[in-house]
């Protein structure tokens, strides 16, 4: 099993609020997992605490990835060990540029691999070859991180990261959100050309639109901080159709 | 009293001062002794020396070098790297400038008609310029930092373009302290721009190891009209050194100043930087990077007065603070009655990068014409969290990730820097500097930087 999280309660670290309230999900190479659910019910929280957000705290639970105890590694070396988390809201970095920036995390991640850093030549040969991956213009290396980019600049951007960092497992928050049709279209592809057999991905989305592209094995909807009903790919379509009050009348509310 | 022995060692050395300097220091140097006696040195009770108690400083036992024996090797000179950059260099040891090995740099400027060289030969070998220019920029009677200065000053280094030279390669003076002895200095440069005269001046200040100096200089700049400057000062000392620098420039018509201030490191700073646009269509860029650690204290005052009408001055100041070190920057703007359609930008942005790190600004705006363009912003934060986890997200471990946003910080003043070999220097020395790493240059072992 690639990632298992167990029991997962983890709470906002400045009021104390208790987000996610004993998250179960079980995921294997190969898998796509969609997880929808209402505004606010916690599923970007849950990309946080996977991803190691020190704003958040984890009060009970575990999360076993690829074998190691997640939740006792720094964000960099989840990111080592091949997570992943593409950002519902990218950040902008102003006066870092996107080569330096990505120059100093791959040459970090084949660190930890024990190999030497890549040469310069490499390096862009390397950046040139994944920027086609989303159709992102090449002018962008020289740009500060996300700054000024537009909202699908910065989805596009994040795919790149992924396909430049090859993760094992990427969870794509709201990827779909703010993306015309076409760059739908070519974010979704983006994906779909670095998904393998050795690999999953969690796809958390609103819309049943992303899943045309990539499809899910399984989908999960997140209500109050916990994984209220699991299904196949016909659970989005039903989502998408009857919304979520029929879920929430299953549940006794 | 501090003053006390300051006093006492003029009284017994009037005379040998005036032996061992030129006419046009010494007609100044009483009346520069008297105001130091009537005002004394600067203490944190007063409003502009609140973050820096001059006269503590003033308290260690300093030797003085009034009979001007060489207690430093001024022939080896200590050179700074600057891959890529060729500079007319000049040394000054303590408060002396480095004669013999300046000739010829000294005799290739004077080609064009440029005077190079050490005030005290320069005011002997041209008096006519040193007396017209000599304590008329920086007031001796009202800054007393100034006057005491005046009062000691026996050489330092001067630049005089004419009308109409443009000095290709920029000039490079190195302020090395030097002695096997607690040592203050007072040294006195004079830069002065005729019409239409352009120059870039890098002054590095650099401090050997062992040893307590405390440097007290004075820099006084004047620019004709339609003249071109830029200037460069660079501290990267010793933590044991106590930098105290004044800076007068006076802007006539449509002349334009780049005033750059940079301390990597030194023990403790204190900079007064004057900016007088007394000329319309004067345009003025004033910039400064502090990089602050361990119990470094640094202070920049800085005063820009917009005397006439049309005149831009854009000034930026950016520190980063770590541990326990103290920071603090001053920025007066006057916008005289008469200086209608002024420009005048002002920003000081501010990092602390730990809880003990303390940084103190005070933007002070006073605009008494009525049409113009005026804004001042001053802002203290910490890395920003959520840049710095995006960042790890990607594999970039925490110490890399902030150092790669504390570069990030500084950069837009960096790229500012119009010599492009010194601005890729610069940039090398303020990673290592967040790196906390040391480096060494080939010829000279000076800076620990
Ligand atoms: N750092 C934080 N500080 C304060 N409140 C937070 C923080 N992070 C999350 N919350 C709160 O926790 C709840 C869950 O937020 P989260 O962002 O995980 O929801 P979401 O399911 O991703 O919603 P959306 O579909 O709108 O993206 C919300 O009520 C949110 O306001
Ligand atoms: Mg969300």
């Amino acid at each position: 099993m690639l990632l298992e999280i167990k029991n997962l309660h983890a709470i906002i670290k400045s009021n104390g609020k208790e987000i996610l309230k004993g998250i179960d999900l079980s995921i294997n190479a190969g898998e796509v997992h969609a997880i929808m659910g209402p505004n606010g019910s916690g599923k970007s929280t849950l990309s946080s605490v996977l991803a190691g957000n020190p704003s958040y705290e984890v009060t009970e639970g575990e999360v076993i990835f690829n074998g190691k105890n997640l939740l006792e590694l720094s964000p960099e070396d989840r990111s080592h060990e091949g997570l992943f988390l593409s950002f519902q809201y990218p950040v902008e970095i102003p006066g870092v540029s996107m080569s330096n920036f990505m120059r100093a995390a791959i040459n970090e991640h084949r660190k930890y691999k024990g190999l030497e850093p890549l040469s310069a030549s490499d390096f862009l040969k390397l950046m040139r070859e994944k920027q086609e991956y989303v159709e992102l213009n090449n002018k962008l290396a020289g740009r500060s991180v996300n700054e000024g980019f537009s909202g699908g600049e910065k989805k596009r951007n994040e795919i790149f990261q992924m396909a430049m960092l090859e993760p094992k497992l990427s969870i794509l928050d709201e990827t779909d959100s703010g993306l015309d049709i076409d760059a739908l279209r070519i974010v979704a592809g983006g994906v779909n050309k670095l998904k393998s057999s050795e690999n999953a991905s969690i796809v958390i989305t609103h819309y049943q639109r992303l899943l045309d592209y990539i499809v899910p094995d399984f989908v999960h909807v997140l209500y109050k901080g916990k994984i209220v009903k699991s299904a196949g790919k016909e659970l989005a379509l039903e989502l998408e159709e009857k919304g979520y009050d029929w879920i929430k009348k299953e549940l006794g509310e | 009293m501090v003053e006390e022995s300051y006093i006492n060692i003029y009284n017994k050395h009037r005379e040998l001062l005036q032996t061992t300097s030129a006419a046009p220091l010494d007609a100044i140097r009483d009346e520069a002794f008297d105001v130091f006696c009537r005002m004394g040195f600067p203490t944190d009770e007063q409003e502009r020396y609140k973050r820096s108690n001059i006269s503590d400083v003033f308290a260690t036992e300093y030797g003085m070098n009034i009979r001007r024996i060489e207690i430093a090797s001024t022939t080896a000179p200590y050179k700074c790297d600057v891959p890529g950059l060729k500079t007319h260099n000049f040394y000054v040891v303590n408060d002396i400038f480095a004669e013999a090995i300046a000739k010829d740099e000294i005799a290739e400027l004077s080609k064009l008609g440029v005077v190079a060289g050490s005030l005290s030969t320069v005011a002997k070998e041209h008096p006519e310029i040193i007396s017209k220019y000599y304590g008329k920029i920086a007031p001796h009677s009202s800054d007393v930092m100034v006057a005491f200065n005046t009062a000691f000053a026996q050489d330092g280094f001067v630049l005089y373009v004419p009308k109409n030279v443009q000095i290709e390669r920029p000039i490079q003076l190195i302020n090395m302290m030097h002695a096997d002895f607690d040592l203050l200095a007072t040294s006195r440069n004079l830069i002065i721009l005729e019409e239409n005269a352009s120059a870039k001046v890098i002054i590095c200040n650099h401090s050997e190891s062992g040893h307590k100096f405390l440097a007290n200089r004075v820099t006084e700049v004047s620019l004709a009209e339609n003249s071109v400057y830029s200037h460069y000062e660079i501290s990267d000392s010793e933590r044991q050194t106590t930098n105290i620098g004044s800076l007068y420039v006076e802007q006539t018509k449509s002349s334009v100043a780049n005033i750059n201030n940079i301390t990597l490191r030194t023990g403790y700073t204190r900079n007064n930087i004057r900016i007088n646009l007394s000329g319309e269509h004067a345009e003025t860029t004033l910039c400064g990077i502090v990089i602050g650690d361990e119990h470094d204290h640094i202070d920049n005052d800085t005063y820009i007065n917009h005397k006439v009408s049309h005149c831009k001055s854009t000034e930026l100041f950016k520190y980063v603070m770590d541990d326990c070190s103290y920071g603090s920057f001053a920025g007066r703007i006057l916008v005289e009655k008469n200086a209608q359609k002024t420009e005048a930008y002002q920003s000081n942005k501010n990092i602390c990068a730990k809880t003990t790190a303390k940084m103190y600004t005070k933007p002070q705006l006073e605009i008494y014409a009525d049409d113009v363009k005026c804004s001042h912003g001053a802002t203290v934060g910490q890395i920003e969290d959520e840049a710095l986890f995006y960042l790890r997200t990607r594999g970039i471990s925490e110490k890399e990730a902030r150092m790669l946003l504390l570069l990030a910080f500084t950069n837009d003043i960096v790229e500012k820097i119009d010599i492009e070999a010194l601005r890729n220097r610069i940039k090398v020395l303020i990673e290592k500097r967040f790196r906390r790493e040391t480096h060494k240059c080939t010829t000279c072992n000076s800076c620990h930087n």
